[in-house]
């Protein structure tokens, strides 16, 4: 009991000490004077500048979509190769994997340049899509590493024993393989999804014109100081949030009752 | 199994968007000049060799090792008490533990600021339990503190989504056989989690080395990190060659320690192996 | 069957996605790559109704991410707001177009000190924005002498509560000029003296910081900062405790002006968009919003009388003549970069 108690109050400080930053903007979101320095006074002014502000509203446009475009790219090449990789043995496996840890360990900036270098030796026009294809190409190695541990984890024979027993490999790679690794898959859209939505140095460098996102838009603040309209903007983004999950894990635990407490 | 087929398609996108660019960056860090007029020379290498440099590097890996270790012992735990949630929960607590990552980075850390500084909110709580204020802004605490805010997740969701999928039925026979709970621990539970760890470890190690924004932001600008010279080489100085060169030796240096690191694992647990 | 649902239901979503985000619209497009928050949004409305043009706001968050992504080609931009050494750079590079001075009758509301200056003689590739200057801003209740030299900066009796800026040019600036020395100076031997100086300073900093001052120094966190005029007039107006000096030694003055890249597409669009924000009541509608200095001396007539005579933001004549413009350093710059590596590494 105590121990259940000592868990719970981990839990809940860890919340915490994520949380206690976003409560902060969400304080000041409300508050009178442009500086975060000091309170001044509670407004809801900022909340209706947000809606007039149609640079920001696009910005968050393009975050979204592009967050949630990459997320699902990049979750289906990865999958898909990190079954492959875990099936190659050798030499082969290495220098892929190693390959697949560069962007990783690569500072942004390098990832940012190298890929504006080779778009513009291919020739495509900076844009939507060339900010899309870096996204992409920097969220697929996570979505690797976080499947590759549930592949190692699996029954080796688990997909050999269905493909025995008459499934063809499509069959058993969906049905054996896929909700075997779920959890893996999960985790890699999640970060994918992550990484892409807070990017700033990659997208700034491989956009063109006309084509802009969140993290552009408040690192471009930075000299000017932060236009706390944004601050309404993540608040409302938060809130949304929080509703969607609650409204999830209500639907959730109703179907699990339905089915009598079991998955 | 033929399942390696399916790896074909990645090989031809590392080949397109990691090994061209990579193989871009090789190339001018061996050279100088203009891009119509490229010389070979190892001058950029040679350059980095100069004590402040090597400091500036030692200092990176040092806060990027404290901030892994650091975010390792504070994560395994969150991992652990989610992944023994009930299922309809689990999900739930993963989400709690992303989403302030939703949130802009700069936004977050600017907010810290408000927490830490010497009139901060922090401080305000300490002064009116009694106490002294603190110096909590602008030193290694600070940074490491930054760190292992960001990149938590990075370490408990790899963790979680092993541990969730170790099979129950393991620990109930070695309960079954009288293990007590450390040794289920310490037998069971933590070596099976091996893989999820380096996973978290790589996750987590490989950014902090390279990040210069936790450190300008909540450092006071009083560290200079190795992601920090490579923007300046790059952006401020223009000097590709030097800011690709320096980026060459940190990708080696990182590459070697993980090697050597996943090898003590291999040879442990043989499940390692990732290298 | 379900899961041919959630496929199409995937695919579908993705094109939504895809397609509203391209999008299309058949107006002409003026692509501005500016500062972010740095126009005031109504002026882009009613620029966008007069003319019947749709604006594309870009932006950027320093010089040098400004000058990569245009340098890099691949995708233009009509009109940017570079700052003065820049400028230089980019004229000296060749990424600018020459503005057409036929399209811009309002550049004569622009005063004369503002124009001709050494980064573009003649004006030919750009027309003044906004400038300012730096200076000292300290909190008079945390701090009980004269105020009147970079000297304060290094003066053990406010240890840890010092403020500099995270930018080698400005700080290295900032101890050549207490030297007595040119910000732009080549000479190897003053930058080192300047080098030495701040490495004696660095105990005595709480920190090097970008714009996050203003949030440091209006919750006084800190006695004495090195700040931008435009700042400070901000800083002030919500602590009333600050103050904000010009050095004696003299200090920098900057400047944003409008160019166009040579790869613009649309330049005579771009020439009236500059054109349209020199027009006097639109400049001082502009400045306003964003509280800097404005060099469109009609425009200046126009602001409330606080601000028109406020020394911060439109320093005498006296004081401006003691005032340095940054130069393109070009080959300098790693020196520059060495020189600020050992002051950061210096423990």
């Amino acid at each position: 009991m105590v121990i259940r108690i000592i868990k719970k109050i981990y839990l809940w400080l860890t919340l915490l000490f994520l949380y206690a930053p976003i409560i902060v903007l969400i304080v000041f979101s409300f508050n009178d004077s442009k500086s975060r320095g000091r309170w001044s006074g509670f407004t809801l002014k900022w909340y209706v500048e947000l809606f007039k502000d149609s640079n920001v509203l696009k910005a968050l446009y393009y975050t979204i979509g592009i967050a949630i475009l990459s997320a699902i790219i990049s979750t289906i090449i990865g999958t898909i190769a990190a079954i492959g990789i875990h099936g190659i043995n050798g030499i082969g496996k290495k220098v892929i994997l190693n390959l697949n840890y560069l962007p990783v360990l690569n500072p942004d900036i390098v990832t940012a340049v190298s890929l504006m270098t080779l778009f513009k030796f291919i020739g495509i026009e900076f844009g939507f899509v060339t900010m899309l294809l870096s996204h992409i190409t920097f969220c697929i190695p996570y979505v690797i590493l976080s499947i590759l541990p549930k592949l190692k984890q699996m029954n080796k024979h688990l997909a050999e024993a269905a493909m025995d027993l008459g499934a063809t490999p499509m069959y058993a790679l969906r049905k054996v393989v896929i909700p075997e690794i779920m959890p893996g898959i999960f985790t890699g859209a999640l970060i994918a999804f992550t990484l892409s939505i807070d990017d700033f140095v990659i997208s700034f460098f491989n956009k063109g014109a006309g084509v802009t996102n969140l993290s552009i838009e408040i690192y471009s603040m930075a000299r000017r100081g932060i236009n706390p309209v944004i601050n309404a903007l993540t608040t409302i983004m938060f809130l949304v949030l929080l509703l969607m999950l609650l409204y999830i894990n209500r639907k959730q635990e109703k179907s699990i009752k339905k089915r009598g407490g079991v998955i | 199994m033929k399942l390696k087929v399916l790896s074909y398609p990645y090989v031809v996108w590392i080949a397109v968007f990691i090994v061209v660019p990579l193989a871009l960056v090789l190339l001018y860090s061996f050279t100088d000049g203009d891009l119509e007029d490229l010389n070979f020379t190892i001058s950029n290498f040679r350059k980095f060799l100069d004590s402040k440099y090597l400091n500036v590097l030692w200092i990176s890996v040092k806060l990027a090792l404290e901030s892994t270790v650091l975010t390792l012992i504070l994560g395994y735990p969150v991992a652990l008490i989610i992944a023994k949630e009930k299922p309809s929960k689990r999900n739930t607590m993963i989400f709690l533990f992303v989403m302030p990552m939703w949130m802009n980075f700069l936004l977050r850390t600017y907010a810290w600021l408000t927490l830490l500084g010497k009139n901060g909110v922090i401080n305000f709580i300490i002064e009116f339990l009694g106490f002294k204020p603190l110096d909590l802004l602008y030193n290694d605490g600070a940074v490491l503190l930054g760190m292992i805010y960001n990149f938590l997740p990075f370490m408990v969701l790899p963790i979680y989504s092993v541990l969730v999928k170790i099979d129950n039925s393991l620990i109930e026979s070695a309960e079954d056989l009288g293990a007590n709970k450390f040794q289920i621990f310490t037998r069971i539970i933590l070596p099976l989690s091996i893989p999820g760890i380096i996973t978290g470890i790589t996750m987590v190690f490989m950014p902090a080395v390279s990040t210069f924004v936790i450190s300008r932001l909540l450092g006071g600008g009083q560290y200079m990190l190795i992601g920090n010279l490579i923007e300046q080489q790059f952006l401020w100085v223009g000097d590709w060659h030097f800011g690709s060169a320096i980026s060459i030796i940190m990708m080696v240096f990182i590459l070697i320690t993980m090697a050597i690191t996943s090898k003590f694992d291999t040879q442990k647990e043989g499940s390692g192996g990732l290298w | 069957m379900k899961k041919g649902l959630k496929v199409s239901m995937l695919i579908l979503l993705i094109s939504a996605i895809s397609l509203a985000i391209i999008g299309c619209n058949d107006k002409p497009i003026l692509n501005v790559y500016n500062w972010g928050d740095y126009i005031d949004p109504d002026v882009i409305k009613d620029f966008e109704e007069e003319f019947n043009v749709k604006v594309n706001y870009n932006t950027f968050a320093t010089n040098e991410d400004m000058y990569v992504s245009i340098a890099k080609g691949g995708t233009s931009y009509d009109v940017a707001f570079p700052s003065d050494y820049m400028i230089e750079r980019m004229i000296s590079e060749g990424l600018l177009a020459e503005i057409n001075k036929d399209n811009i009758p309002n550049i004569k509301y622009i005063g004369e000190e503002y124009l001709d200056l050494d980064f573009d003689p003649g004006n030919k590739y750009s027309v003044p924005y906004m400038w300012g200057t730096f200076g000292i801003l300290y909190n008079k209740t945390m701090v009980d002498d004269v105020v009147d030299s970079w000297d304060i900066l290094w003066n053990e009796k406010y240890a840890g509560q010092i403020l500099m800026l995270d930018s080698q040019r400005d700080s290295i600036g900032v101890s050549l000029k207490r030297l007595g020395y040119s910000m732009n100076t080549r000479d190897l031997n003053e930058l080192e003296e300047a080098k030495n100086e701040l490495i004696k300073q660095k105990p005595l900093v709480y920190a090097y910081v970008g714009d996050d001052v203003k949030q440091l120094m209006v919750a006084e966190e800190a006695a004495l900062a090195v700040v931008w005029s435009g700042d400070a007039v901000a800083m002030m107006w919500e602590n009333e405790n600050l103050e904000y000096v010009y050095p004696k030694e003299g200090t920098n003055i900057w400047f944003d002006n409008m160019v166009i890249p040579k790869n613009a597409k649309n330049k005579e669009l771009a020439e009236q968009f500059i054109n349209f924000l020199n027009r006097p009541d639109i400049a001082a509608r502009n400045v306003q919003y964003i509280g800097y200095s404005t060099p469109n001396v009609a425009a200046q007539e126009l602001l409330p009388e606080e601000i028109r005579n406020s020394q911060v933001a439109y320093p005498s004549k006296e004081i401006l003549k003691n005032t340095e413009i940054f130069r393109d350093m070009k080959d300098m710059l790693s020196v520059y970069d060495e020189l600020w590596l050992e002051v950061k590494t210096e423990r």
